[in-house]
């Protein structure tokens, strides 16, 4: 008997075996080299995709879903978010994306830390996770941030799954953040001149070995495997620094990302050269800053003319509100961007950028099976994900809010409503 | 125009009246003038009134600003004809939350406007004499289909300054933009931001109980305040004296900015819309408003107002809402997406989708449409004739306009959206926007595209 509860316990903690799923007559948008398959089905087996096609054959014991017609997707990207390491962005001890060590009474010398990795403050259990995974969001990239105290070379994070695991962070995602522009003056010296000139001097201390003052030894470490052909996202907004980011990038060997772009558009020909994605907020339109008097609705839409990938993150509440990233891709379609190419916006593009897209980002043979089934299309703002799979695995599509909402949603009992939802 | 609405219109007027009989007028007064435009008539379009009503293959006529006639197969001589098969015809949107103007785009430190924290309670501020008229986030508003909004103070303080009621239209003032007759309002605020900010400065309020000692303080002040004039006044009438001298040998008190506010509101001259989170904070306030005699017309933010949908509908206290927003605060942290369908929900409910944001402002009718299919979803019937009442006539309903617009109805201000197609879709989008029968947006005519100052001649152009 003991061991028995023992046994129930570790089935409770950990996610359930990967399961065999049969998903009949969906319209599967693959985000592939197949684009969009209406009445087909896909066949999951082991958690992992192994067929998708006409009237396939449901094996013994697999679990059938009948999608009726409806759009499935792979899971969405859910932008470059603090989803994990932050449960309340006014709560400070519940915010772990953002290194100030100078801002710290005991003082730090140091206050660069490249080596500083938010993955290894990744909680799966945070509620935000829940409220976005029932939309439809099974995977984002933890972006850490920049703060007085800090430096505007952010440091590192990986894209995690969504599902609940401890171990959540994908192989080869990880990334350096470097914050530039106007925003990140304050952190260097009050010109966006002084970025380039420390930037320059943390290259020189990583590639010599030496301390010249900026990087620990750790942090001279860290950089250096990025001037090996490291992923480093650079959020910047204007033209002019989008070059100079492309520009550094090209003679110090970093494979850049261009994050925010919000006058991407006017550089799209070089960013196409340099084979840059943009990871861009598609509803940013307005001069927000001197830095993005460019912005544009048609951002996406002339970059993806011109080639470059196009991938969609949010400038707003990134964080608790992920799941708006959908209406990012819809508007961007809305003002002209292919409609694919909104959809791999949020799944082939950025599973691509972050190098996990031999498993994720598409629905075909051998992708790892998180896949959304929706009520109708997926890029529209009056519809919701029916259900979302992981490996193959249906996950809950309960959360704090759909347990909230139930719970104001029923009339009022005899009993305080604090009875409810038991 | 009938006996009735003409009264309506009476009674707006006296509503935009001096506050307080001692001024000879209304400061600041609205210049606006309507663009001047020829009768039009749109024709055949599905039109959703603004009511709870849908006419399909519809006309909407405008003539001298106003809506001359809604209904089926109108003619009109001379009139320019807008072929809208296909489309739909909405009143103009109305944001009740919006803060352009002063805090506009770029976020530039010299125009950082909307909060007065220098002190708890600065109701003697006045959001209309720091609005930008230059802000390019009004035109993209207008692209969105916003004719009107309300510009308020922010919530930095537990009672900010007084908003004020615009007409989306380019101008070189605010005057010519100020929405004529409509009230001022009053910004409060509940909550973490004033405990936060003052408490953290060492100073009242630091805490919640410091929050509600504060309002309380302010208007047992205002009380004093108001008792004074009103027996100044009461001495002068009887007097039958003329204004500004001594009246009957009562001396006449000093006029007090940050008093004449709160004074108004109590008099009921002065809309008051709350920043409030918590369905808790939320009852505190009506328990504030029965103390000091004064009604709420809308909490906004309200993320919690779910929870307290049955009492704000009885009370006829509107919730300004967001769809979506949740998380950035601890106040904020039981937010869901039925929010607003579930204050919708009762009887004589006021439920608004509002933005509090120069993106939100541009798509009130894509949140619109983010509601309207959680609400669903958990069995409410919200077709889009009901859904655009949030955006249009009890938006107006609480910040005190309805009777000018929100409503595609006869007499009321030609405030007109044409829409490619359903609204509530990500896909939807406003083809042309009238401001009292004038067309002040047209997204196939760059030339009815409105550029204001600042982007004019920028070496970068969108």
């Amino acid at each position: 008997m003991k061991r028995l509860l023992v046994t129930l316990v570790l089935a409770a903690a950990l996610p359930a075996a990967a399961q065999d799923l049969l998903i009949r007559d969906a319209t599967v948008h693959t985000a592939g080299a197949r684009g969009t398959l209406k009445n087909h089905d896909v066949l999951v087996q082991g958690g992992v995709v192994r067929q998708v096609g006409p009237g396939l054959a449901a094996p013994a014991g697999v679990t059938v879903v009948e999608a009726k017609g409806r759009p499935l997707t792979p899971g969405l990207f859910g932008g470059l978010t603090g989803l994990g390491i932050e449960e309340v962005s006014g709560e400070s001890a519940t915010v772990d994306h953002t290194l100030a060590l100078g801002a710290t009474p005991t003082g730090h010398e140091h206050t660069w830390r490249p080596e500083f990795d938010v993955d290894v403050a990744f909680n799966p259990n945070s509620a935000a996770i829940g409220v976005n995974r029932v939309e439809g969001i099974t995977f984002t990239v933890l972006s850490p941030s920049s703060t007085a105290g800090g430096s505007f070379v952010a440091g590192q994070g990986s894209a995690v799954v969504l599902d609940g695991r401890f171990d959540a962070a994908l192989a080869n995602s990880r990334s350096l953040f470097v914050n530039l522009g106007g925003g990140a003056s304050p952190l260097s010296g009050g010109s966006r001149a002084g970025q380039w000139m420390l930037l320059e001097q943390a290259v020189a201390e990583a590639r010599s070995g030496t301390d010249d003052g900026l990087l620990t030894r750790a942090g001279r470490a860290a950089l250096q495997r990025y001037l090996a052909g490291g992923r480093v996202v650079f959020q910047v907004d204007r033209a002019a620094d989008i070059r100079q980011a492309l520009a550094f990038s090209k003679k110090h060997g970093l494979k850049p990302v261009i994050a925010g772009g919000a006058e991407a558009w006017m550089v799209a020909a070089e960013l196409k050269a340099a084979n840059a994605p943009v990871l861009l907020d598609a509803l940013a339109n307005l001069p927000s800053s001197f830095d993005a008097l460019g912005s544009s609705l048609e951002n996406a839409a002339r970059l993806h003319r011109a080639g470059v990938s196009v991938a969609f993150t949010q400038s707003g509440d990134a964080t608790h509100n992920a799941r708006k990233v959908r209406q990012l891709a819809g508007v961007a379609v809305a003002n002209g961007l292919p409609w694919e190419a909104g959809l791999a916006g949020l799944t082939a593009v950025p599973a691509q950028v972050f190098g996990v897209s031999a498993q994720r980002g598409r629905i075909e043979p051998g992708q790892v099976a998180d896949l959304v089934l929706w009520s109708g299309d997926p890029l529209e703002v009056n519809t919701v994900a029916e259900q979302v799979w992981f490996d193959g695995r249906a996950a809950s599509m309960r959360s704090r809010q759909t347990e909230l909402r139930d719970r104001y949603l029923a009339p009022k009992g005899s009993l305080p409503r604090a009875y409810s939802g038991r | 125009m009938t006996m009735r609405s003409k009264a309506t219109l009476l009674a707006a007027t006296l509503l935009a009246l001096p506050l307080l009989a001692g001024a000879a007028q209304t400061p600041y007064p609205s210049t606006y003038q309507p663009v001047a435009s020829g009768p039009v008539l749109i024709r055949n379009a599905t039109v959703l009134t603004g009511d709870g009503q849908r006419l399909e293959g519809a006309d909407v006529l405008m003539r001298d600003g106003r809506i001359a006639a809604v209904g089926t197969g109108l003619q009109a001589d001379g009139a320019t004809v807008v072929d809208a098969s296909g489309k739909w015809v909405t009143p103009g949107i109305i944001d009740v939350h919006s803060h352009l103007g002063v805090y506009p785009s770029p976020g530039a430190a010299a125009h950082s406007d909307g909060n007065e924290m220098t002190t708890p309670v600065t109701s003697q501020v006045w959001a209309e004499h720091a609005v930008w008229p230059q802000d390019p986030g009004f035109s993209t508003a207008l692209a969105g289909g916003v004719t009107s909004l309300m510009v308020l103070p922010g919530s930095g303080n537990l009672i900010g300054g007084r908003g004020v009621v615009l007409k989306n239209v380019p101008a070189t003032t605010m005057q010519e933009m100020k929405f004529p007759g409509a009230p001022h309002s009053v910004k409060m605020a509940c909550g973490e931001n004033p405990k936060r900010y003052y408490g953290g400065r060492g100073q009242s309020p630091m805490t919640r109980m410091g929050n509600m000692a504060g309002y309380r303080a302010a208007f047992i002040e205002a009380q004093k305040y108001r008792a004074a004039w009103d027996k100044y006044e009461a001495a002068n009438a009887e007097s039958g004296r003329g204004r500004g001298k001594n009246a009957g040998g009562a001396e006449k008190p000093a006029q007090d900015l940050r008093l004449e506010t709160l004074a108004g509101v109590m008099r009921g001259d002065i809309t008051v819309q709350i920043h409030c989170y918590r369905a808790d904070e939320m009852a505190l306030m009506m328990d504030l408003a029965k103390e000091f005699d004064f009604k709420i017309h809308a909490f906004h933010h309200g993320v919690e107002a779910y929870k307290l949908a049955d009492e704000l509908a009885a009370e006829g206290i509107c919730g300004a809402l967001w769809a979506d927003w949740w998380g950035f605060k601890m106040e904020a942290y039981d937010g869901i997406q039925e929010n607003i369908a579930l204050v919708d929900r009762p009887e004589n409910s006021c439920a608004v989708v509002h933005s509090d944001s120069s993106e939100g402002i541009q798509r009130l009718n894509q949140e619109a449409a983010k509601v309207m299919v959680r609400g669903e979803r958990v069995g409410l019937k919200l077709p889009p004739e009901h859904a655009i009442r949030w955006l249009t006539t009890n938006a107006a309903r609480a910040i005190g306009i309805a009777d000018q617009t929100g409503l595609l109805a006869e007499g009321k201000m030609a405030d007109v959206v044409v829409w490619n197609g359903n609204p509530f879709s990500v896909y939807a989008k406003a083809e042309r926007v009238y401001v009292d029968g004038a067309l002040l947006y047209d997204r196939a005519d760059k030339s009815r595209q409105p550029v204001t100052d600042f982007m004019l001649g920028q070496e970068v152009s969108p």
